[in-house]
């Protein structure tokens, strides 16, 4: 459900806190002024457009527990005008939003099942609201695998949280870093390497993969290999995007709208745009 | 320990899988059961390799000097992984210094004990060699992979 009553029309949203996650990544807090109570609802994977007054606009996903809604929070890599002009904003000061937009994590229908989370740098962001919704549901699914793999364990984020959901049982969180100084005791090298410390039960597993298209598409090789079929495994995909409702086919991909159709897609239906630009 | 105990336990190991009972029997013949605490060097760059590591519990990180940089961390090896292939090719010297970084369990291997069986039969010296290529093919592609910066883009 939209919260804007013209989707092309922001609400204003106040920030509430901005924590920094690494040097150049950060969280910000956000209180939405929405009907409803001001309860803002949305799925896992779900994002919104984000725009900086006189800026411009950016898409960021959601990345805080969907079962909090008055704040949500956005996970933001600084990389250029828009996001650079965001991580600038303090407590109290105003953004425009728009959204939710965009498709989920299948999180329902991976009841009963093994979940496999993959996530690479930023990508872990997207996936936070599914590990909060598995675990206020933790008896529905089987076993929990996070895969977690950043340039340097000062690129990791949720670095608390990670190592409390490694603390239940039945939760596996493997994190590696690229390379690391010698105070990393953890895992280094990519995230693919940390496939041969699991076992997985590919017929049983639903796997949500994200992080950028080589590391997805590396991924896939080890989840082929432990047989977990196409249709269930799916991936976020990311295109440039301006309006964020499938009218302006910025983020048209093939005969899909990123915005629109995903960005969490079921990997049959865009295995073959992996590493296509926009057309 | 037993040699029986040695071999069950080195049967665990994924890299023996599918190998002959009479190539596991020419390794066992040159196996020890070895510990390893947090903060131990297992070897150092330069130093003879002369051994191999079949990890059973624990991490090992590869460390390189690397002048003002300091020491990087570049792979760590853990249960079910090899350390050290360079007993196998000649000069015979480690590449890295291999620190635990976790307390290790590991069989390891006299490579030269391990060298001269594999010159005296060649069906035990290639099913090493096509193991061992694996190993190394592995480390190449994680190093590639490494180097293309997956999260970067
Ligand atoms: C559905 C979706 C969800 C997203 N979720 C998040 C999120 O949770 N956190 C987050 O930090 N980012 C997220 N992004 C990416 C984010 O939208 C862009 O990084 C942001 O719009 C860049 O805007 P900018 O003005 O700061 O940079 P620009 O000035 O537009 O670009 C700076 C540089 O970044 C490159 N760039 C721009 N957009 C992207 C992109 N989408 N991917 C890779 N490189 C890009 C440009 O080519 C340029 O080199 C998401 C994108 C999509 C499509
Ligand atoms: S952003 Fe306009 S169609 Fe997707």
């Amino acid at each position: 459900m939209v919260h804007n009553i013209d989707p092309m029309i922001p609400i204003p949203a106040h920030i509430r806190r901005v924590n920094w996650e690494t040097e150049d990544t950060f969280t910000l807090l956000l209180e939405p002024e929405c009907g409803n109570n001001n309860k803002f609802q949305f799925l896992p994977g779900q994002f919104n457009m984000l725009y900086a007054f006189g800026i411009g606009e950016s898409a960021i996903s959601i990345s805080s527990d969907p079962f909090k809604k008055n704040t949500i929070s956005h996970t933001i890599h600084r990389l250029g005008i828009v996001t650079n002009s965001l991580s600038q904003l303090k407590h109290g000061d105003t953004i425009g939003l728009r959204g939710p937009f965009g498709s989920g994590w299948p999180v329902e229908n991976a009841k009963g099942m093994d979940v496999c989370i993959v996530a690479g740098g930023i990508g872990l962001a997207p996936l936070r609201p599914v590990i909060y919704s598995i675990l206020r549901s933790r008896k529905k699914y089987r076993k929990i695998f996070l895969l977690y793999g950043a340039r340097s364990p000062l690129d990791l984020l949720y670095r608390a949280e990670l190592e409390q959901w490694g603390k239940f049982p039945d939760i596996h969180v493997l994190i590696t870093a690229d390379h690391g100084d010698s105070s990393w005791k953890g895992n280094v090298g990519v995230v693919t390497k940390l496939f041969s410390y699991i076992k997985l039960d590919g017929f049983r597993t639903t796997a949500m993969i994200c992080g950028p298209e080589i590391m997805m598409k590396f991924t896939l090789q080890e989840l082929q290999q432990y047989g977990v079929p196409p249709n269930q495994i799916f991936i976020s995909m990311e295109r440039n995007m301006k309006c964020g409702i499938g009218l302006c086919g910025h983020c048209q991909c093939g005969p899909k709208f990123v915005c629109k159709d995903g960005p969490v897609f079921p990997l049959p239906q865009v295995s073959h745009l992996l590493d296509k630009k926009e057309i | 320990m037993a040699i029986k105990d040695l071999s069950e336990i080195l049967q665990t190991h994924p890299f023996v899988n599918d190998l002959t009972e009479q190539h596991l029997q020419t390794l066992i013949s040159c196996v020890t059961n070895v510990r390893f605490s947090e903060g131990t060097y297992i070897f150092h760059e330069g130093e003879e390799a002369d051994k191999f590591y079949l990890i059973r519990a624990g991490r090992v990180a590869l460390e390189i000097h690397a002048g003002k940089k300091g020491i990087i961390r570049v792979q760590t090896i853990g249960p079910g992984e090899v350390l050290g292939w360079s007993w196998l090719i000649s000069p015979y010297r480690w590449h890295y210094d291999a620190c635990v970084v976790e307390d290790v369990r590991a069989l390891t291997f006299d490579g030269k004990c391990l060298r001269t069986k594999c010159e005296t039969d060649h069906n035990f010296g290639y099913e090493m060699l096509k193991r061992f290529s694996q190993v190394l093919e592995q480390n190449l592609k994680a190093t590639r992979m490494q180097l293309l910066d997956i999260y970067g883009s």
